[in-house]
C-alpha cells in the first residue's frame, strides 16, 4: 500500500505539512492501552486490557471480535471521544510521535477531523436530522482548512462525487432523512476524508446496512485509502470483511489482542483457537477438506476474568490444565504474535496432520 | 404546509361548539344569576324578572343558545352586564394588557428556562442540577396567586422596589397617550421612555408570578431534552471533527434539544392565559384575566361566555403557529 495520489481522487496528506520530516516510526503506535470503566455503585469494567498495536502510514489494519471484545473503547480512547467522567485509561497512544493520552482538549479538537477522523457503525443515527448534508460535510472544512462557505461548499460537493454520491450540489441541501442508509454512511465517509486525514477509523462501517450496499462501501474504502494513502483501521466483527482489505489483523477478545499476524498467514493457518473458531464460522471456498464449518460454540459472556487464566477457556475445545489457572502471555510464534497455552499447529504440521488424515 | 394550517382550523370546529355549549350551561349553573349579582340587597322577585326579560333569560334555552350562536359566529357577543359595552369591545381593550404580561412571563421562563436546563443537563448530578430539579418541582406546585402574593408583598410593600399594582402609575403619568394599548410599546412611540420604563417596571411582578410555572416546565423539558440529545449519536461524530464546542452545542445539540421545547412552550400559552386571571387579580392589572374574574363573580354572562371563546381561539391559534416554527426547525416535518 503506497503513499501515491492519483490525480482525481484527491483525498491524500496536505504537502508541507512541518515539522514530519524527521519523523520515521509508526503513524499510530497504541501501547498497554487499558481503559477501565468505573460507575459509582457497580463493579469496575476492563473493556480494554493492555492492547498495543501499531499502524505504519498508508497501513490498513484489522481490528477483528465479537460484540463486546472492547473494539470500539479502543477506537474511542485512540480519538480521545471517551466519557469525560467514570473512565481510567491507561497506557500510551502515539500519533506521530505525540502522546494523544493526556493531551488537551483544545489539541484533541485540533488533531480530530483533521489528522484522524472516524466513521461510525450506524449511519441512520450518525448524521443530524436537522442540519442539511451540506453544513455537515463543509463545517469540517470550515473548521480545519480555513475555507470560506462558498469555498468549502465547492469542496464539499467534488468530495460528494468522489465517494459516489450522484447530483452532489442537490444533495447538499438535502436533509439526512432524504438519503438512504449507504447514501448517509458515503457522506459520513466523505466528511471524515474532506480534511485528508492520515488516519482514518471505521468502526464497523457496514454492520447496519444490507448486503449488497456492504459491498459497495467497502469497495469504496478500499479505493479511497489505496488512492489517497490514508492510513486505515478497520473496525469489525466479521473476518469476511477483513480479508479483502487489512494488511495486518489484530484479533481481540474480551478486551485483550489473543492474535495478530499479517493478514496471508492470519487467515492461511491461524493459531488462536478463537482465531480459528471465527474463520471457521464464515464459508471459504479455500478452506481445508475437513475443517470444521461451525460456528464458536457458546457466547463472549462464556467468559473467566483473564486474571484466572485466559478467558476464552469456557469456549475452547483446545483447552489444557493451564488454561484455567494461569493467563497465557502474546508471544511471537513465526510471523504471528499468539496469547495461548496449546496454539494451533503451525502451517507444516497442518499439512502434515491432513496428509495423514487423506 | 397552507393545508396543514387549514386542517387545523378547520378542527376548531367542534371543539368551540363543544365549549360554546359546555360555557352555556357552566355559567348558567352558577348559583345566584346575573339579576341578583346586580341588585344585591335590592333584589325583589319583580326586579330580579325584569331584569332577566331584558337579557332574555327568561326564554328557553334552546331559544337562549341558538340566539347566543348565532350572534357569536358574528364575533358578537352581546354586551356586557356590568359596564353595558359591547363583549367584543372590552376584550380588544383589554387585550393588549394581557398580551403585554404573557410577554413579559414568557420572556422570563424562556429566557431564564433555556439556559438554566442546559446548564443544569450539562452539570449533571452536580449541585445545579439537583437545585434546579428541586426548583422545577416547587416552580410547578406554587399556586400562582400565592406567589403572587408573596412577592407583591415582600418586593413591593416591605421593599418598595417595584409597584404594587396596576399598569402604570397613574398620577405620574396622567396624560400618557396609548395609541396600541401596550404601555411598553406606547411610551416608547410616543417618545416617553420614562413611561415605557414606568410600565415594564409594572410588568417585573406579576411577570415573574405568571412566569414561573411554565419557567419550571420549560427548564425540565430542556434538561432532559439536552440530556438526550448529548448522548446521540451524531453528537459524537460532530466531537470527531473536532468541532469547536460552542459549535457542537450550538448547532448540534440546542437545535435538537429545542425541539420538545418549543412543542412545551407552545403549550404553556394555554397556562399564561388561563395563569392570567389569578395573576391580573392579585395585581390589580387591568386585562382580560381581571376582567373575566369580576365578570365571573358578577355572573356577567355574556362576557364570560364570550371571553372564554376568545381566548380558547387564540391559544389555537398560537399553537398553530408554533407547530410551523417546529417545522422551520425540524425538516422532516416541513417535509410532510
Ligand atoms: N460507556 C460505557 N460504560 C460502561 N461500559 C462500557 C461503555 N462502553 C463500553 N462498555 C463496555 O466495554 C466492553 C467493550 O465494549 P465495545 O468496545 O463497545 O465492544 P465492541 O468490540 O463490540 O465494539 C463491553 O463489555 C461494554 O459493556
Ligand atoms: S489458552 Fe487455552 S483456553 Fe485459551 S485459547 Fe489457548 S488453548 Fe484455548
Ligand atoms: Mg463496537
Amino acid at each position: 500500500m503506497g503513499t501515491g495520489r492519483s490525480e482525481e481522487l484527491d483525498l491524500g496528506q496536505a504537502p508541507g505539512r512541518p515539522g514530519r520530516a524527521a519523523y520515521d516510526g509508526p503513524l499510530l503506535a497504541v501501547d498497554d492501552l487499558s481503559v477501565t470503566f468505573t460507575r459509582r455503585g457497580r463493579r469496575d469494567v476492563r473493556a480494554v486490557d493492555g492492547v498495543s498495536f501499531a499502524i505504519r502510514p498508508g497501513e490498513t489494519v484489522g481490528l477483528v471480535g465479537e460484540s463486546g471484545s472492547g473494539k470500539s473503547v479502543t477506537a474511542l480512547a485512540v480519538m480521545g471521544l471517551l466519557p469525560g467522567r467514570g473512565v481510567r485509561v491507561g497506557g500510551s497512544v502515539r500519533l506521530e510521535g505525540e502522546e494523544l493520552l493526556g493531551a488537551s482538549d483544545d489539541r484533541l479538537r485540533d488533531l480530530r477531523g483533521r489528522e484522524m477522523a472516524m466513521v461510525f457503525q450506524d449511519p441512520m443515527t450518525s448524521l443530524n436530522p436537522v442540519v442539511s448534508i451540506g453544513v455537515q460535510v463543509t463545517e469540517v472544512l470550515r473548521r480545519h482548512r480555513d475555507m470560506t462557505r462558498e469555498q468549502a461548499s465547492v469542496e464539499a460537493a467534488s468530495l460528494l462525487r468522489r465517494v459516489g454520491i450522484p447530483d452532489p450540489v442537490r444533495r447538499l441541501k438535502d436533509y439526512p432523512h432524504q438519503l438512504s442508509g449507504g447514501m448517509r454512511q458515503r457522506a459520513l465517509i466523505a466528511s471524515a476524508l474532506a480534511c485528508r486525514p492520515r488516519l482514518l477509523i471505521c468502526d464497523e462501517p457496514t454492520t447496519a446496512l444490507d448486503v449488497t450496499i456492504q459491498a459497495q462501501i467497502l469497495d469504496l474504502l478500499r479505493q479511497l485509502v489505496r488512492e489517497s494513502g490514508t492510513a486505515l483501521l478497520m473496525i469489525t466483527h466479521d473476518l469476511g470483511v477483513v480479508a479483502g482489505l487489512c494488511d495486518t489483523v489484530h484479533v481481540m477478545y474480551s478486551g485483550r489482542v489473543v492474535e495478530s499476524a499479517p493478514r496471508r498467514p492470519l487467515f492461511g493457518s491461524p493459531r488462536h483457537p478463537y482465531t480459528g473458531g471465527l474463520l471457521a464460522s464464515i464459508p471459504r471456498l479455500d478452506a481445508p477438506r475437513g475443517a470444521p464449518l461451525h460456528p464458536i460454540q457458546g457466547s463472549p459472556n462464556d467468559t473467566i476474568p483473564w486474571e484466572s487464566g485466559c478467558a476464552f477457556a469456557p469456549r475452547c475445545e483446545d483447552r489444557v490444565d493451564a488454561c484455567t489457572t494461569s493467563a497465557p502471555a502474546l508471544e511471537v510464534r513465526g510471523n504471528a504474535s499468539v496469547r495461548c497455552w496449546n496454539p494451533l499447529p503451525p502451517p507444516g504440521r497442518t499439512a502434515a496432520v491432513q496428509e495423514v488424515r487423506a | 404546509m397552507l393545508r396543514f394550517a387549514v386542517r387545523r382550523l378547520m378542527q376548531l370546529v367542534p371543539i368551540l361548539l363543544g365549549l360554546s355549549i359546555l360555557l352555556f350551561f357552566w355559567v348558567r349553573a352558577l348559583p345566584g344569576g346575573p339579576a341578583v349579582a346586580l341588585l344585591g340587597e335590592r333584589a325583589t322577585p319583580e326586579k330580579i324578572a325584569q331584569i332577566n326579560r331584558i337579557y332574555g333569560l327568561d326564554r328557553p334555552w334552546y331559544e337562549q343558545y341558538l340566539s347566543f350562536l348565532e350572534r357569536a359566529v358574528q364575533l358578537n357577543f352581546g354586551s356586557s352586564i356590568r359596564t353595558q359595552r359591547p363583549v367584543t369591545e372590552e376584550f380588544l381593550r383589554l387585550f393588549p394588557a394581557t398580551v403585554e404580561l404573557s410577554l413579559a412571563a414568557g420572556i422570563f421562563a424562556v429566557g431564564l428556562g433555556i439556559p438554566l436546563g442546559y446548564l443544569a443537563a450539562r452539570r449533571h448530578t452536580t449541585l445545579l442540577d439537583n437545585a434546579s430539579v428541586t426548583g422545577s418541582l416547587i416552580g410547578v406546585t406554587v399556586p400562582v396567586f400565592f406567589l403572587g402574593y408573596l412577592l407583591r408583598y415582600v418586593f413591593a410593600v416591605k421593599l418598595g422596589w417595584l409597584p404594587a399594582t396596576g399598569r402604570q402609575d397613574s398620577r405620574e403619568f396622567l396624560d400618557a397617550v396609548h395609541p396600541t394599548g401596550f404601555y411598553v410599546l406606547d411610551g416608547i412611540l410616543t417618545g416617553n421612555p420614562a413611561a415605557a420604563w414606568d410600565a415594564a417596571k409594572h410588568l417585573i411582578l406579576p411577570g415573574i408570578a405568571l412566569g414561573t410555572i411554565p419557567l419550571a416546565i420549560i427548564t425540565r423539558i430542556t434538561r432532559a431534552s439536552v440530556l438526550d440529545v448529548v448522548n446521540e449519536d451524531y453528537v459524537r461524530t460532530a466531537e470527531a471533527k473536532g468541532l469547536l464546542k460552542r459549535t457542537i452545542t450550538r448547532r448540534h445539540v440546542l437545535r435538537n434539544a429545542m425541539l420538545p421545547v418549543i412543542t412545551v412552550t407552545g403549550l404553556q400559552v394555554g397556562l399564561l392565559l388561563s395563569g392570567a386571571v389569578l395573576t391580573e387579580t392579585v395585581f390589580a392589572f387591568d386585562g382580560v384575566g381581571r376582567f373575566l374574574n369580576l365578570a365571573i363573580s358578577n355572573r356577567d354572562f355574556s362576557v364570560i361566555q364570550g371571553f372564554i371563546l376568545i381566548i380558547a381561539v387564540i391559544v389555537v391559534v398560537v399553537n398553530l403557529l408554533v407547530d410551523i416554527a417546529y417545522g422551520l426547525v425540524d425538516p422532516r416535518v416541513r417535509a410532510r
